[in-house]
């Protein structure tokens, strides 16, 4: 199977997932543990992941309930080498084993450094895992990806006093196990559900696929929200979300922030934290109206790690506090967020 | 982990305009080069910005004590007198303990303890005072982790043997025990029974107040994190490591592999959280690290840990971390330590991103510990909680098989890789045992034990070895198994290389040479790649010039240097991984080549292997090529990089054994021709070129049977040195003194026959050893220091106590020395840099050696004469007038050179100087006397001055009388002497009193075992009776009890009398502690 970008280059490799052709935008992610989070991650639809860590595969996979989302998000998975080998208590089948059963196609043995470099050089790219060229390259993002990731029910966890709607883009699992607490009830909805007349304390706006542009009905929502004075955090995708429903604009990043070490400051404190990563989009700060500012900034590149309004309680970040994969540093975010409410 | 405002700690910084560096002495088991590397980079660190730095190192063969980096440098013992003294002088107004691994933190933590760096206004810098005491003291560690509910292995602080045994039986067996306050784990162990608990405590209590009792682990992962934390409270794990080999095994003893390859997302990041939790909680400031076990099977699943310990300071591990993410830690350490935070730190890889970041690697590092056992008589090879080992190699690769089979190559060991060696060599027949019970040649027992069909199951039953690890050897196996019936082609060659294969174990496999392998190899393609280490898996682009090669790739991440714009580039051959007989001073050797190239405004290219040195430091060289030092690896560099020449001959014998077939494969070699070096390396064409200048030699030969040995040594005359080509344990080199003693050392060697001769040669009693180190051009003479040993012929040069300019060669010999020198240097038509060792009786010379490079004593020599031997040697054979007048033989002061010994460390060897050598460092010290240079020296050295108490057992008749008038100088000065049967008969009829101890095999009182085990002694002079072949029991075991009792022990005749005659010396002139800079 190979690995063919919109370029034309062309890499060989051997497969190892599902024999399925598969097209999508090829995208890098520099962490070194996690493929179990990551590929679960719904704001990875449409998107062919490469991971810079060259051994995948290590500790095979365990049950669902360490998965971000019921089933692999990824488009296709490419990597140096795959481990047949995995060795660890918790696992229960082999990634290849389960590529297959997600009917997710996989290629090991080729350069993953040089194919970075090309993604960095060149920006992210369509492209396909296939045996043959395929006659074109969709792109997904032309789609509604958010509306393919996101649940058609309403779903209620938890019993606590406060009441947190979360607007589910492509929500990873993780988020709804941070923010179910005793003091919580947590009502998981979808993208577009207009939730204005539920009886609700605050608003939670997830992580999602693809340019937030695309979600205009959420935007409506959020500026609903809003105008009730509630208080409302964002993560990722509903960083971006809530940026748009401020009137602020949103970009599309070169090769995007995708891995579990970027830095970003918080602007108080000037402290500076280690966080996980997934996005392509990103929010321009200069387009922020007066009465917002921002939180986080990114110290490698200084793009937009966060915002909040300067006097009530909006706030969100770029980056992943939920963690998983990745560092826990920014935790606090959750518990900030829900101190706040009691 | 909670958002917090500014820290306090912020406002507490005040920039140093002085600060005190305390460096960490001789390279020892457990605390080697790694320690040269981070104190040189924080001394660069500090002169940034604009800080005066004071070092305190006795260790002259390092770079850190090099002109142009501190400010001043002092060459005496780190101890609390010699330090009170330099800050009493040069009035620091800060101290850096973290820099010089566990001797600089003890010695900071005494000064601190006793006042004086409150009397002098001296401030700690990074991590305070009390935070270090609560990771060096085992309870408070304990109660500082229960505080923040952090789970911490089981465990006990005992004071005295019979609250061990307590805690023992509380925890049960089998125990873990762990002496405090030391370095490498030395004192620690498993133990099964309250009857060797009771031994082994009793030894500890000797050199540790404390000794922990603990909850034993063994099978656990076991896993580190090297973490950074500023003053302001911003905190990173900067690399995380997992040993191949599980607990139980020291982690300078294991297996290590960067990043962990078999933690999930939850375990990697949960040890992180608690890595920061703690450090935060214990107020490190700078650089540590933390020790984790692992649970792999968890009862209630989920993330199953104990942290072990915490290093507040650069180790070992931080150096292996450092080299293997790219990221300058110690540098990054001493910025933090100035108050600094983290954001503001630019990362000096990328040159574009900050400091404050976590590295992602897109490749994987192995460490491989390098022992050196069989350098020791009775050393067991059994590894386990206890350091050993005396170096270490990392290799760098894209798949675990790549990098396991690269290390094992970068050891130097003879191994080709994990399996396919020459010979059938590595192969061990007793596996299981071996796999069960950890040797150092165990991964070598894994092969056999695969390929005999062990299951990884199996293998790992009795190892505790992840099954991961264990099935990517197995592939190893597995793949050698099918290339031994398929035809080689593209596809195949790929795969083998891929997993890590050389050249030299395909042609084993397929029985064919390397020479045509490679021709094969290239005809068809398959080549390595370069790729770069640019600390964030390329995510961004990077100014770096840290580079490794691989068969998993496409693409060169790089041009040659040649192509773009610099065509004059120069490649340094390292030295390889430290081992005892090639340490730091050969990295100093590298360092100062690769600074004379650089000063010329010539690109460098560094080749090494080595992660505890300084020439692979990331801003040593044009391009590191962190790689091999294989002729297979050296020539794909150069292949690519095309340099104008290569440097070989300031890397020690790694790089000298490369020159003959660098040579014949074209590649141009600077300074003395290849076929001329190999004309000095080879022992039957020099001795005939020596025959030809007429210069004498010791009568030698080479035999292939043990029968012929016997016959050509009783025509030598006994005593004869015996050296086996090939031997599997014991030392290679022995002098015999019998017939019997002949015959039973051959049969140790694993093999007398044509493929492996045996050199046997007259032995020199009571000769004298001298040694001449030079720069030579186009065959002259340029400049030459001559030094001389103490002890007598029969102590390897690099366990002699070496002096200079020396001070007791005749003004004569000195000439004769140098003419004989400089017959040879012509013959050989040297260019650079050369040593060579004579054998000095009666005025009459005979020369031992000549090596036509670097040698040991060139960091020595250069610091002592002021004269940089090896920037001379660069620059000759780069074709400059170096010629000169240089004043090397009168100066002002002498020098003393001393080895530093890890006995200690190796359970069960014998601690006596011999001809093969067994020190694994050097530290030297200058005076106005030999007597003042000689006391200091082995003060540095760690030999305590006695005060009162003192054993002598000076063996034959003849040691007693050389040595009765130090004897009576010895009680003259107040000594109270012990003697053994003899040597107290011998005394007591020269009317010096003593007292008489019986011998342990006679069971009568008082018995010397008893005095010892009693703590009553300060030093004990021991002289064997055949300096290397003593086979009384008794000596052993005195001696041996010194060395685990930690009582200074003198074994050498000539050493004893120099050393008593400066004790007196120093007693009747009030010494003033004169330093030299």
């Amino acid at each position: 199977m190979k690995l063919v970008l919109k370029d034309g280059s062309v890499y060989e490799g051997k497969s190892f997932g599902a024999d399925v052709p598969m097209t999508g935008e090829v995208v890098f992610n520099t962490g070194m543990t996690g493929y179990v989070e990551t590929l679960t991650d719904p704001s990875y639809a449409g998107q062919i992941l490469v991971c810079t860590y060259p051994l995948q595969g290590n500790y095979g996979v365990p049950d669902k309930k360490f998965f971000e989302s019921n089933k692999i998000q990824v488009s296709g998975l490419v990597v140096s080498e795959y481990s047949e080998e995995y060795s660890h208590f918790d696992a229960q089948k082999s990634l290849s084993a389960w590529l297959k059963e997600c009917s997710v196609p996989a290629i090991q043995g080729v350069d993953t450094r040089a194919i970075t470099k090309k993604l960095r050089e060149h920006g992210v790219m369509l492209g396909a895992l296939a045996e043959r060229l395929p006659g074109k390259f969709p792109d997904p993002n032309d789609g509604n990806l958010v509306a393919q990731v996101s649940p058609t029910k309403k779903k209620v966890y938890g019993n606590g006093r406060i009441k947190i709607i979360a607007i589910d883009c492509g929500m990873k699992e993780n988020i709804v196990r941070s923010l179910t607490r005793k003091e919580t009830t947590i009502i998981r909805v979808p993208w577009d559900y207009d939730f204005s007349k539920e009886k609700y304390d605050a608003l939670f706006i997830s992580n999602g696929p693809g340019d937030p542009a695309m979600c205009q009905k959420t935007i409506e929502n959020i500026r609903k929200a809003m105008n009730a004075n509630k208080p409302i955090l964002g993560i990722c995708l509903g960083n971006q979300l809530l940026a748009h429903a401020a009137n602020a604009k949103t970009y599309k990043l070169k090769y995007g922030h995708r891995g579990q070490n970027q830095p970003c400051i918080e602007a108080d404190s000037k402290r500076c934290y280690i966080t996980s990563q997934n996005h392509g989009f990103a929010i321009d700060g200069k387009t922020l109206p007066k009465d917002w500012e921002v939180w986080f900034t990114n110290a490698n590149d200084g793009s937009n790690e966060g915002i909040r309004h300067k006097t009530k309680p909006w706030r969100a970040v770029q980056f992943h506090p939920e963690a998983s994969p990745g560092p826990t540093d920014t935790a606090w975010i959750f518990d900030d967020f829900i101190k706040s409410l009691i | 982990m909670k958002k917090s405002g500014k820290s306090d700690l912020q406002d507490f910084f005040i920039k140093p305009r002085s600060i005190l560096l305390l460096g960490s002495g001789g390279l020892r088991i457990g605390q080697a080069g790694e320690f040269d590397y981070s104190g040189s980079q924080a001394i660069k660190a500090f002169k940034e910005e604009g800080i005066r730095v004071v070092l305190m190192n006795p260790n002259i063969a390092t770079v850190q004590t090099d002109k142009g980096l501190a400010d001043k440098v002092y060459f005496l013992p780190l101890t609390i007198d010699h330090a009170e003294a330099i800050i009493k002088k040069e009035r620091p107004d800060a101290i850096a303990l973290s820099f010089g691994g566990q001797t600089a933190l003890n010695l900071g933590l005494e000064l601190e303890e006793k006042g004086i760096l409150k009397k002098y206004n001296v401030r700690v810098l990074g991590t305070p005072v009390s935070a270090i005491r609560d990771t060096e003291d085992r309870a408070f560690f304990v109660k500082r982790l229960n505080e923040i509910g952090i789970k911490t292995a089981r465990s006990f602080a005992v004071h005295d043997v019979a609250h061990g045994l307590k805690a023992a039986a509380e925890i049960g067996y089998p125990v873990m025990m762990r002496s405090g306050f030391a370095l490498g784990g030395l004192g620690s162990g498993r133990v099964n029974d309250a009857g060797h608990l009771a031994e082994r405590l009793k030894e500890a209590f000797a050199s540790s107040p404390q000794v922990l009792i603990e909850e034993y682990l063994a099978g656990w992962k076991e896993v580190e994190y090297e973490v950074v934390r500023d003053s302001a409270d911003n905190c990173t794990t900067v690399c995380n490591m997992e040993n191949f080999d599980p607990m139980g095994v020291h982690t300078g003893e294991s297996i290590v592999v960067a990043p962990s390859q078999t933690l999930s997302n939850e375990e990697y990041h949960r040890l992180r959280e608690i890595a920061i939790q703690t450090i935060r909680h214990i107020g490190i400031v700078g650089e540590c690290n933390i020790q984790y076990a692992l649970n792999p099977n968890p009862p209630a699943g989920g993330v199953d840990y104990r942290v072990i310990e915490v290093n507040a300071r650069l180790s070992r591990s931080s150096a292996l971390a450092s080299k293997a993410t790219g990221y300058p830690l110690a540098a990054v350490a001493a910025k933090l330590a100035l108050g600094h935070t983290l954001p503001t730190i630019q990362n000096a890889v990328t040159k574009s991103t900050t400091a404050c970041f976590e590295p992602a690697l897109d490749y994987l590092v192995l460490k491989m510990p390098r022992w050196d056992l069989t350098k020791f008589e009775n050393a067991a090879s059994r590894i386990g909680t206890e350091m050993k080992s005396v170096g270490e190699v990392m290799a760098i690769g894209r798949s675990f098989e790549e990098v396991l089979q690269k290390a094992i190559r970068c050891l130097n060991i003879g191994a080709d890789g994990f399996t396919a060696n020459r010979n059938g060599n590595f192969k061990i027949d007793d596996y299981d045992e071996q796999i069960q019970n950890p040797t150092t040649q165990r991964v070598f027992a894994i092969a056999e034990a695969l390929k005999q069909g062990m299951t990884i199951q199996e293998v790992h039953k009795l190892s505790g070895i992840d099954e991961w690890f264990l099935s990517k050897l197995k592939n190893i196996i597995a793949l050698e198994k099918q290339t031994r019936t398929k035809k080689f082609d593209a596809e195949a060659l790929r795969s083998l290389k891929k997993a890590g294969f050389s050249d030299l174990q395909l042609a084993t496999i397929k029985k064919t040479t390397h020479v045509k392998i490679r021709t094969l190899r290239k005809k068809l393609g398959v080549t390595p790649v370069i790729k770069q280490i640019d600390t964030l898996a390329g995510e961004f682009p990077a100014k770096t010039n840290y580079l490794y090669l691989t068969y998993h790739g496409t693409e060169h991440d790089i041009v040659p240097s040649g192509s773009v714009g610099h065509p004059m580039s120069y490649v340094v051959l390292g030295s390889g991984p430290y081992c005892i007989g090639s340490s730091v001073e050969f990295d100093w050797a590298c360092v100062q080549a690769l600074n004379t190239l650089r000063e010329k405004k010539y690109k460098t290219i560094m080749i090494n292997s080595n992660p505890e040195t300084v020439s692979t430091d990331y801003d040593m060289s044009d391009r590191l090529y962190f790689d091999e030092l294989t002729l297979e690896r050296v020539l794909d560099i150069i292949d690519f990089e095309k340099p104008k020449g290569t440097i070989i001959s300031t890397g020690g014998q790694i790089p000298n054994r490369l020159a003959m077939p660098l040579h014949e494969a074209g590649v141009a070699i600077l300074g003395t021709k290849a076929t001329n070096i190999d004309k000095a390396e080879d022992r039957h064409i020099f001795s005939k070129l020596l025959d030809t200048l007429q210069v004498d030699q010791p009568l030698w030969t080479e035999i292939t049977t043990a029968k012929a040995a016997a016959k050509k040594a009783a025509e030598f005359g006994y005593p004869v040195l015996v050296r086996p080509s090939y031997v599997l344990s014991g030392s290679a080199m022995s002098v015999a003194y019998d017939e019997a003693a002949l015959i039973r050392f051959l049969k140790r060697a694993a093999d007398v026959s044509e493929k492996h001769p045996v050199v046997v040669s007259k032995f020199i009693e009571n000769a004298r050893e001298i040694e001449i180190d030079g720069v030579a051009k186009n065959g002259e003479l340029v400049i030459y220091a001559i030094s001389e040993h103490v002890e007598n012929a029969g102590t390897h040069s690099g366990d002699a106590t070496v002096v200079l300019p020396p001070q007791r060669t005749y003004l004569e010999t000195i000439r004769r020395a140098k003419t004989i020198t400089k017959k040879i240097i012509h013959a050989l038509k040297i260019t650079g840099p050369f040593n060579i060792q004579f054998l000095a009786k009666d005025n009459h010379l005979q020369v031992i050696e000549c090596n036509v490079r670097a040698s040991r004593s060139f960091p020595f020599v250069s610091k002592v004469t002021g004269y940089n031997f090896i920037d001379m040697a660069v620059r000759a054979m780069l074709g400059e007038d170096v010629s000169g007048e240089y004043r090397t033989v009168d100066l002002d002061y002498v020098a003393v050179k001393s080895p530093q010994f890890s006995y200690g460390r190796i359970k069960g060897a014998d601690p006596v100087g011999r001809v093969e050598m067994a020190s694994t460092g050097e530290v030297a010290c200058f005076g106005d006397s030999f007597s003042e240079a000689l006391l200091l020296s082995m003060q540095a050295a760690g030999v305590r001055i006695p005060k009162k108490n003192v054993l002598v057992a000076l063996g034959k008749e003849e040691n007693k009388i050389k040595l009765l008038t130090s004897m009576r100088e010895l009680y003259n000065m107040g000594f109270k002497l012990y003697a053994t049967e003899h040597t107290a008969e011998f005394l007591k009829n020269h009317e010096i009193p003593c007292e008489k101890v019986f011998k342990i095999s006679s069971g009568k009182d008082p018995n010397v075992l008893d005095l010892i085990e009693r703590g009553k002694l300060d030093f004990i002079i021991n002289i064997p009776t055949h300096a290397m072949t003593d086979t009384s029991k008794d000596g052993f075991i005195i001696r041996r009890k010194a060395v685990d009792m930690n009582i200074p022990l003198i074994t050498n005749r000539q050493l004893a009398e120099a050393f008593i005659t400066a004790l007196a010396e120093a007693r009747t002139t009030s010494s003033p502690s004169s330093v030299r800079v």
